[in-house]
């Protein structure tokens, strides 16, 4: 039997939880030991390859790629974790939540102070993925097993998460490793 | 002493003061009941329910409910657990709650009881609703987004400050703090020292240009679940 896969994505968040997951440290080396990595920034595999046991998810939906890339997720993954105060709830892009999505492009492509824009044109690109009218926690998209919060969730909780869903016991984190900032 | 009340709180027998509410009493005995809108040197208000304890089997606000003779009272329980749970979850999905930058995280009461209670996210949608920030007063600002509505500026400017800066407006979900002047906080005798400003459990009423001085790690809550000093105050004795 093959090692346990891993996949990691980063939706609309900073690559903070990623890093922190780096912050591991040492600990990085027992991982690649105890796991093998699927699509996930760490190797730039761009695609899920099939099954999936962990499927760590940072960032919220803020477009309509974000909840595509999401639901494959879901389809593939055994367990899916959100990561971090964006997957659970909106997290700074959730700031928006507030504005109009009109407002939010006139304020980006028209009438910010900074901006250059003769065509005066919002960008339309069909290449660009369509923003939603909000950005939604992932668990209000599709069905989250577990949640770490956290901005970002410290290494040691996610080493802690990791290695209770590997060794099969249940996810409770202790006190200290609960923490929203 | 004759006059002391006698009652159990989860199967543990306390004595109360005549008079002293069912959390006076269990604190008092080194039982920490949670609680949100009720804070020491202030009336008791009712609002929040996270106090919500099972007295005689019925559930009442330990923090208005006075304690009696032979009651047999619940706290402690799964289903209480889960009821409170409840409430602080429906506190942060209602506000727009982003501890991730905000100055009070770590100091929060709200954050501290979803830490204590064990919440990861909470379980309704997200509501996002449109709320006000008043930033007039040189002094110190009011960020609606973070108001749970509990009631102590308002209780505190009045019984403590004696400056009535602070009343409810508005019924239902569109209830909301107001300031006692129409150009806002600026326009009020409010000042940064205020015990109004002290009583904000969350960062709804803050002072300027002290935040982010303590750092992480030092914070109230970063290392004890809130109320553990009371239930410590009582295995050391």
């Amino acid at each position: 039997m093959g090692k346990p896969r891993v996949a990691t994505t980063s939706l609309c968040g900073c690559f903070g939880c990623h890093m922190s997951l780096l912050d591991i440290d040492e600990r990085i080396l027992s991982l690649v030991e105890l796991v093998d990595f699927d699509r996930s920034p760490i190797n730039d595999i761009k695609e899920l390859s099939g099954p999936v046991d962990i499927g760590l998810v940072e960032g919220g939906c803020a477009n309509e790629e974000n909840v595509k890339v999401l639901q494959e997720f879901r389809e593939h993954c055994r367990v899916l974790i959100s990561v971090g105060d964006c997957a659970i709830n909106g997290g700074i892009p959730a700031m928006r939540n507030m504005v109009p999505l009109r407002e939010c492009f006139r304020e980006a492509f028209l009438d910010g102070p900074t901006v250059v824009n003769p065509a005066g044109k919002i960008p339309d690109d069909e290449e660009i993925p369509l923003l939603l009218d909000r950005v939604y926690p992932c668990h209000e998209v599709v069905k989250v097993e577990y949640h770490l919060p956290g901005c970002p969730p410290s290494a040691d909780t996610l080493w802690e998460a990791l290695n209770a869903l590997l060794e099969g016991r249940s996810l409770e984190l202790p006190y200290e490793l609960i923490k929203y900032d | 002493m004759s006059d002391r009340i006698s009652l159990t709180i989860d199967g543990r027998q306390i004595e109360a003061e005549p008079g002293q509410t069912i959390l006076e009493a269990a604190e008092e005995a080194g039982v920490y009941i949670p609680r949100l809108c009720w804070m020491k040197g202030l009336s008791a208000f009712g609002s929040c329910r996270v106090c919500t304890v099972r007295v005689n089997g019925r559930p009442q606000s330990a923090c208005t409910q006075p304690a009696a003779p032979g009651m047999v009272v619940e706290n402690d329980t799964q289903e209480l657990r889960e009821l409170r749970r409840s409430l602080i979850d429906m506190l942060f999905i209602e506000g727009n709650h982003f501890c991730m930058f905000c100055e009070k995280s770590g100091d929060c009461e709200l954050q501290a009881l979803a830490y204590r209670l064990g919440i990861t996210a909470p379980q309704y949608p997200f509501m996002f609703p449109q709320r006000e920030l008043d930033a007039t007063h040189p002094e110190i600002f009011v960020d609606r987004n973070r108001c749970i509505l509990c009631g102590r500026c308002v209780r505190a400017s009045q019984e403590l400050d004696g400056k009535h800066v602070f009343g409810f407006v508005g019924r239902g979900a569109g209830k909301k703090v107001a300031v006692n002047a129409e150009s806002g906080l600026g326009g009020t005798d409010a000042a940064g020292d205020d015990e109004a400003v002290a009583a904000c459990p969350t960062g709804s009423l803050l002072k300027k240009r002290v935040g982010f001085a303590v750092p992480v790690g030092q914070r109230r809550f970063d290392h004890q679940p809130i109320g553990s000093e009371i239930e410590q105050a009582q295995s050391e004795e």
